[in-house]
């Protein structure tokens, strides 16, 4: 019965291949896929590549997280992998078992923002320290109070929301704040849509909890954001375009990728993407609420694509605080 | 004497009885209430956020960063081919299984395993479906991150639900009908075709817009199995000028469906793709109504011709 459904099957796909073939005028698409972080940005420059080349290059974005992304791309499924950390060391050897290589490419920084209540007057700033005892797991359940964090804010109950643990962005906090990925303390308020998040924290006076600056900048009339004192510093530094762009609000802001198959950098459609991307990545970056990269980034980005330069510059892990410049530099592993 | 106090304990039942009526058909009614104002207060509110934003122009525009440029054409069009898939392949397969089993199949043990197995089927989430079908279908079979892939699974998804509806209106029909029509030298097949499964067929409906109601909201095998967010073209269409005039490539195209779309724009920052999500979820639920519309007239037309 399965044989025969089997078979049926594949009959019928290959006839609908067959006629497919018949029918089928020179197509060519580009395939992108994975983090629904970078999702916007390629979205925009998706839809305004294909404005430009009226339609006989066709682009397709698909959002299967960074790590869903990957595993297709690997596959040879896809020629260009959306990516908010870079590939890991197990994907990495996903890839190189496939034969798989790549050119990994900054596009942006994705900043994360604290925001508190506007109505919490309490907080002026607050040190990664501080952060880092609301949120480390040891906190469970114990660190309730706003008091217990630091004597001299009031004795309120703490009340945090933050983004589910499948989200790239608690990914990030985590590995940032607490210096480990994904140790944090569980009994928080956890939405995977951040518009949640917006809601919980605009309602409650004791709330905190962190999330993407985009969903800051749409919602500034209902939230603050807190500036934020890194580790060694003394200066608190407010999230904000100039800040994220000069690298001085740290450590919450993080550059996000796009991988490119070498494969299919040989297809021209593919190459004149990319090269598109890019170039207009300035502008469609800030347009969809994303912090662009600075000029002499995307400068080298392009020769490096240009150049073919395979490989990451991660070597397989994510790290808090990278220079760009320095990244593009890197000798890239594969 | 006797008579008359009779007669009152009598009455005094029946006046309980009634207020025992009464008072079943207040719960009644509350319950059907509670359904019917839940789902009128979310779709008054959806209309209302949506509204500004239903036009022609959204409906034939493909998505954009710009909410006020993005349309659903992709998506509603994706998500009417899936449908198209879906309904294709689970009724009949759904239909004939469930005539087999309550028309063929043996009474045994092997059949009452089957029969507890497709009636648990029916509870089993959706995301399990999605994750056989991208191992079966997008994988071993080849067919890729496609609509008929979607189709598929979709239809897997429903099957139970048309099977088990279809049993169910087997059941309904008197059994002096089987008898008559084998008792005039009717073969079992002549019996099924000609009998069973036309008289059973305003039942299976009810089933089948259970089934796609359900499947046309359904976003977590969908994903699953690699559908696109961002497509800003149309498959070639399935009709051609010249020949062979059909084309099957719009099954193995790439695609999105309207709850994919939906969910996209609800986690978007800006409060404009809210009211884009609202409005698309407003022609969603249009496209149910309009689909069960055409079975509720087909039950109703079938339903005319049956006499017994």
């Amino acid at each position: 019965m399965v044989m025969k459904l089997k078979s049926g099957l594949r009959a019928l796909a290959l006839a609908g291949a067959a006629l497919a073939v018949q029918g089928a005028y020179a197509q060519q698409i580009v395939k992108i896929d994975g983090s629904s972080t970078v999702y916007p940005i390629s979205e925009a420059v998706a839809e305004e590549f294909q404005k430009m080349k009226k339609g006989a290059i066709k682009v397709t974005v698909g959002i299967s997280g960074t790590g869903g992304g990957f595993k297709k791309f690997c596959r040879g499924e896809t020629d260009v992998s959306d990516a908010s950390r870079p590939i890991s060391a197990k994907e990495m050897a996903a890839c190189a078992q496939a034969g798989i290589k790549y050119v990994e490419l900054p596009v942006a920084f994705d900043a994360l923002t604290v925001v508190i209540n506007p109505k919490n007057t309490w907080i002026k700033e607050l040190k990664v320290e501080e952060l880092k005892k609301m949120w480390e797991p040891g906190a469970q359940g114990k660190i309730t109070k706003w008091n217990q964090v630091n004597p001299s804010w009031p004795d309120a109950p703490l009340k945090l929301f933050g983004p589910g643990a499948d989200s790239g962005t608690f990914d990030y906090f985590t590995d940032a704040i607490n210096g480990k990925e994904k140790a944090s303390r569980g009994d928080f308020t956890a939405s995977e849509d951040d518009n949640v998040l917006v809601q919980g924290v605009s309602r409650d006076v004791n709330a905190i909890g962190y999330f993407g600056l985009a969903y800051y900048v749409e919602n500034k009339g209902k939230l603050k954001a807190a500036p934020i004192v890194n580790k060694g510093s003394s200066k608190a530094v407010s999230p904000s375009l100039e800040t994220v762009m000069d690298g001085t609000y740290q450590p919450l802001a993080r550059p996000i990728f796009i991988y490119v198959s070498d494969k299919s950098m040989n297809k021209p459609e593919v190459k004149a993407f990319v090269e598109y991307y890019i170039k207009n990545a300035p502008k469609l970056v800030k347009e969809v609420g994303y912090v662009p990269l600075g000029k002499q980034h995307y400068d080298q980005a392009a020769k490096n694509f240009a150049a073919k330069k395979l490989g990451t510059g991660f070597g397989g892990k994510s790290e808090v605080g990278i220079k760009v410049e320095e990244l593009l530099a890197r000798e890239g592993k594969l | 004497m006797a008579y008359a106090r009779d007669l009152t304990a009598i009455r005094g039942l029946i006046a309980s009885h009634k207020r025992w009526d009464r008072v079943f058909a207040v719960c009644g009614l509350l319950a059907l209430m509670l359904g019917v104002l839940t789902f009128t207060a979310l779709f008054v509110d959806m209309a209302i956020d949506g509204f500004p934003r239903l036009s022609w122009d959204f409906l034939t525009s493909f998505p954009s960063r710009k909410p006020a440029q993005a349309g659903i054409l992709s998506a509603w069009v994706g998500t009417a081919m899936v449908m198209l898939v879906t309904a294709f392949v689970a009724v009949p397969l759904g239909v004939a299984a469930g005539v087999y089993l309550e028309e063929y199949a043996p009474k045994n043990w092997v059949t009452d395993i089957i029969e507890i197995n497709i009636t648990n089927l029916a509870g089993v989430p959706s995301i399990v479906y999605g994750l056989l079908a991208l191992g079966l279908f997008v994988y071993q079979f080849g067919l890729g991150h496609s609509v008929l892939a979607a189709g598929l699974t979709l239809a897997l998804l429903i099957l139970p639900v048309v099977i088990v509806a279809t049993r169910e209106a087997i059941r309904s029909i008197p059994q002096g009908i089987r008898e008559g029509a084998y008792a005039l030298g009717g073969t079992q097949w002549q019996v099924c075709s000609d009998h069973i499964i036309p008289y059973s067929m305003p039942g299976i409906l009810t089933g089948v817009i259970i089934g796609m109601a359900r499947a046309i909201g359904e976003t977590a095998p969908i994903i699953t199995i690699g559908a696109l967010t961002f497509i800003a073209f149309l498959p070639a269409p399935p009709v051609m000028a010249q020949a062979p005039f059909v084309n099957f490539e719009w099954l193995f195209s790439g695609f999105t469906v309207m709850p994919i779309q939906m969910f996209n724009w609800t986690s978007r920052p800006e409060a404009a793709f809210l009211q884009n999500a609202a409005a698309a979820g407003f022609v969603l639920v249009l496209m149910t109504l309009a689909m069960n519309g055409l079975a509720i007239y087909l039950r109703y037309r079938i339903r005319r011709n049956i006499k017994w």
